[in-house]
């Protein structure tokens, strides 16, 4: 239970930016003024930032006056929004793209050219004094694009060379620089070399950098497509909201709605934060956080969430959660570490990257060295092309781009369907379960007791008084089979008496008297320890347990008096959602702490072979357990409170039905809409996106193998082919820009129709 | 022909010790310093960072480059990653940790760096 987030406690952070706070010492006295204020439960100040975090169920006015009161100025804030942050990322990542594109255009300016030149034949070679001089002049023109387009392949490779690693820069940086370097040597010192070897390759090196930096450019515009689902999220929030201040309504900046403050939602707005609506009615679509697509029906003390959409009514609400506090800022800040997680697959993938760098080095001399020791003339030239073509055509930037990607673009899709998933581990796990167990009440059920049936077996009584008897009775109880039968009670406007001797029995029911009446309402078991007789009803609430209702039967002055049936209905799509998981292979179990009868009649009617009744709480981890000592990966889906401890042990833990509750960290899976069809969904979506990373880390793996033997000459000895190192840069580029592209695909994927 | 074998050889010899041998540098110690990391050109600086075991910690970072990898930072023990806006510093809490190393890095792992815990 100690995951459970402190949301249900209601507690929530605000920040506040402090001025004048000039010395050290002021922390203490501004932390201590504020924990002062009753409500307060911590505040930290950050005495760099100038920043102090408030915990704590109190409105900012109050703690910026006790602020002031200390002698400093203060303003509320909640940090960059969402939108802030997104808007200056979008910024940077653009003028990067548009760098880069600069520089694309600079290096192959003089690439393209020269490497046109070579193709049709025009000698690369340096032979006459005249050659020397153009081909010095090209090679201080290649120079000068290193510099101006390449400078971040060099600088980066410095670094982490004194740093002890290598990563893509390493290896752009060393083979272009070879390339040039041999060239520059010939072009000063041709008489160093045999006149077969006295070849420039300049071309290279400039059609290398422009072609990396337009593989580069290409995956930061891909890239940008994998993050839609997070823009989506950060494009509900509204920016406005209309918040009522000193009896009037004013439209105020989203950052400055404070706690308990009343704000206003007309019909086609969105809602700006959280809260409870206060006055009026409305339908509000909330399918953009739940994926469920039905409007819902929103009246007096119903809890509304920001970035819903208000459809039909003007309604007034109470904010409860505002800023980074909000259902929706918590879905955001969840999707976005789980977008950063990696499941286990991808590891393989980072072991291998540790190495990769310098075992392509090495494979770039020992190549080298094959071809000088056994390569044909001119061997030293087929060496530095040989080497050359390994580091360009290695690409570590495929092995590191496989994984993440997909888990961005999976988790993303998976959020637009309203299942939020914890991290990447959840998500592999999720496509392999193969036992999925389902609690019955609120999961299969709406959860959300009903009064099915009500037999009077002593005509003496009307069904009003029956009902008023037995609501009377079970308001003092807290099973929520009694709750039912008070709401039906109050729905017909039935006005409750006041009972005495009030007593419930574990397991059996309630005793207690009203007006001299003895009153006995319960299960079986309480009428036959009672000795009442049941005659012929005992068949009647057979039958009705046998058609999933709870039958509870009213004594009054030891006479069997009713028999009141409750039910919890089935949500509409229980079955055909069941169906869905079971055609995909995997073993559907319910468990539930119901009577057995009611548990078979529910597993009945929505398929279910394997029950497991009468089961206490802490007996569901037990279950969990045992199917995973049977070798089965176990998913269990649940509510996530009471379930709390079976959800932690399972494989994957599944919560659902929160609607835009969010803060449930006892499970790796949240659905947020009630349907057991966002189950399935998250196990399609996980098997895509795994299927998806498995593409990628394939094409990553085979790309490199096979790319770096052809690279270094294998294939020269057979057929007398080389690799140019042009075509080794070329093909570097679209090998990262095939995996992020293979990634985007998975956007297209959509959950099977329901 | 052999001179250059060996000098090959030796280059091999070099690319080993320098990337996979050599024992990194002393770690910088949060405790002593109040730094921020620098994210730039392809390395975290510092890229080894000491903090005390059990102990909430920040990190400051500032992101000076404008690639798409270093505009993140992943500390995947913990499930935790954060945007490092460009030119800008920011901090990280850090939830207590127990001892022993923690690594971190960007997306692609381009960046890489060592929490030491002690």
């Amino acid at each position: 239970m100690s995951k459970i987030r402190d949301i249900h406690t209601g507690n929530t952070s605000q920040e506040l930016i402090i001025e004048g706070a000039s010395c050290a010492s002021c922390v203490g006295k501004i932390e201590t003024a504020l924990k002062n204020i009753e409500g307060v439960e911590n505040a930290e100040m950050n005495f760099a930032l100038s920043t102090v975090l408030v915990t704590g169920q109190v409105e900012a006015d109050r703690l910026i006056k006790t602020i002031e009161a200390a002698g400093y100025q203060a303003k509320s804030t909640n940090q960059s929004s969402d939108e802030q942050l997104l808007i200056a990322r979008e910024t940077v990542d653009q003028e990067y793209y548009s760098r880069l594109i600069k520089q694309v255009w600079i290096a192959l300016g003089l690439g393209v050219p020269l490497m046109i030149y070579s193709l049709v034949g025009g000698p690369m070679t340096v032979d006459t004094t005249l050659e020397r001089g153009i081909w010095l002049v090209i090679g201080l023109l290649c120079a000068a694009i290193m510099y101006f387009a390449g400078k971040h392949f060099y600088i980066g490779a410095w670094h982490s060379f004194v740093n002890h690693s290598a990563n893509m820069d390493t290896l752009i940086a060393l083979g272009t620089g070879t390339a040039w370097l041999y060239s520059m040597l010939v072009v000063f010192f041709p008489m160093l070399f045999p006149e077969m070897a006295r070849h420039v390759y300049f071309e290279a090196t400039a059609m290398i950098i422009g072609l990396i930096n337009l593989g580069l450019a290409l995956e930061a515009k891909a890239r940008g497509r994998t993050s839609d689902a997070i823009k989506r999220l950060i494009g509900l929030q509204a920016k406005t909201a209309r918040v009522v201040r000193d009896k009037q309504e004013v439209d105020i900046p989203i950052k400055q709605v404070q706690l308990n403050d009343i704000v206003r939602v007309r019909p086609g707005e969105k809602i700006p934060v959280d809260g409870v609506v206060t006055q009026g009615q409305s339908s509000i679509d909330e399918s953009m956080l739940t994926g469920e697509p039905m409007p819902v029906a929103k009246t007096v003390a119903d809890k509304v969430a920001a970035g819903t959409l208000n459809k039909s009514g003007s309604i007034l609400f109470k904010a409860t959660r505002v800023g980074k506090d909000t259902a929706l800022a918590q879905i955001i800040k969840m999707v976005k570490r789980a977008q950063n997680s990696k499941p286990p697959i991808g590891r393989l993938a980072d072991v291998i990257s540790a190495y990769f760098v310098p075992a392509i080095m090495i494979t770039a001399v020992v190549s080298a060295l094959v071809w000088l020791n056994f390569g044909p003339d001119p061997a030293l030239a087929f060496a530095v092309v040989s080497a050359t073509t390994v580091l360009i055509i290695a690409c570590p930037c495929a092995l590191g781009l496989a994984t993440p990607m997909s888990v961005m673009v999976g988790v993303g899709k998976a959020a637009e369907a309203g299942v939020l998933i914890r991290n990447g581990e959840a998500l592999q796990t999720a496509s392999k379960i193969t036992v999925m167990i389902l609690d019955k009440t609120g999961t299969i059920t709406q959860g959300a007791p009903q009064v099915t049936d009500l037999l009077i077996a002593d005509k003496a009584y009307t069904e009003h008084y029956i009902l008023t008897v037995a609501a009377s009775l079970e308001s003092n109880s807290e099973h929520p089979l009694g709750a039912a039968i008070v709401e039906s009670a109050v729905e017909r406007g039935l006005e409750l008496a006041r009972v005495s001797d009030f007593q419930a029995i574990a397991g059996q029911g309630v005793t207690a008297k009203l007006n001299q009446h003895q009153l006995l309402f319960g299960n079986q078991k309480l009428m036959l320890e009672n000795s009442i007789d049941l005659n012929d009803y005992l068949d009647k609430a057979q039958q009705l347990a046998s058609e999933a209702k709870t039958p509870m039967y009213l004594a009054i002055d030891n006479k069997l008096a009713a028999i009141i049936s409750v039910s919890d209905p089935l949500k509409v799509d229980s079955v055909s959602a069941i169906k869905r998981l079971q055609a995909n292979g995997i073993r559907v179990v319910m468990l539930t702490g119901d009577n057995r009868a009611t548990a078979n009649a529910v597993a009945k009617q929505v398929g279910i072979k394997e029950v497991y009744a009468e089961v206490l709480p802490e007996e569901k981890s037990r279950k969990v357990a045992e199917l995973q000592a049977q070798g089965e990966i176990v998913g269990m889906t649940g509510d996530g409170i009471n379930d709390a401890p079976a959800l932690a042990l399972a494989n994957v833990g599944f919560a659902i039905g929160t609607g835009t509750d969010v803060a449930i960290e006892s499970a790796d899976i949240t659905l947020m809409r009630g349907s057991l069809h966002g189950l399935a969904d998250a196990i399609a979506i996980s098997k895509a996106t795994l299927r998806n990373i498995k593409q990628n880390l394939f094409g990553a793996f085979v790309y490199n193998i096979a790319g770096v033997p052809f690279a270094a000459g294998l294939l020269y000895p057979f057929f007398g082919i080389l690799l140019n190192p042009v075509i080794a840069g070329a093909a570097m580029a679209l090998s990262s820009l095939t995996v992020v592209s293979n990634a985007n695909r998975l956007r297209l994927f959509k959950p099977q129709e329901h | 022909m052999w001179v250059i074998n060996v000098v090959g050889l030796l280059f091999i010899g070099l690319i080993i010790w320098w990337f996979w041998l050599y024992k990194p540098a002393a770690a910088v110690d949060l405790k002593n310093e109040n730094i921020s990391i620098v994210v730039n050109n392809g390395i975290y600086q510092p890229s080894r960072i000491k903090v005390v075991a059990d102990q909430k910690t920040t990190l400051k970072f500032i992101r000076k480059d404008g690639s798409l990898c270093a505009a993140t930072v992943i500390f995947p023990a913990i499930e935790l990653s954060a945007e490092l806006p460009l030119d800008k510093e920011k901090s990280i809490a850090l939830p207590a940790l127990s001892v022993g190393e923690y690594a971190f890095h960007c997306p692609m792992k381009m960046y890489s760096g060592t929490l030491i815990v002690e």
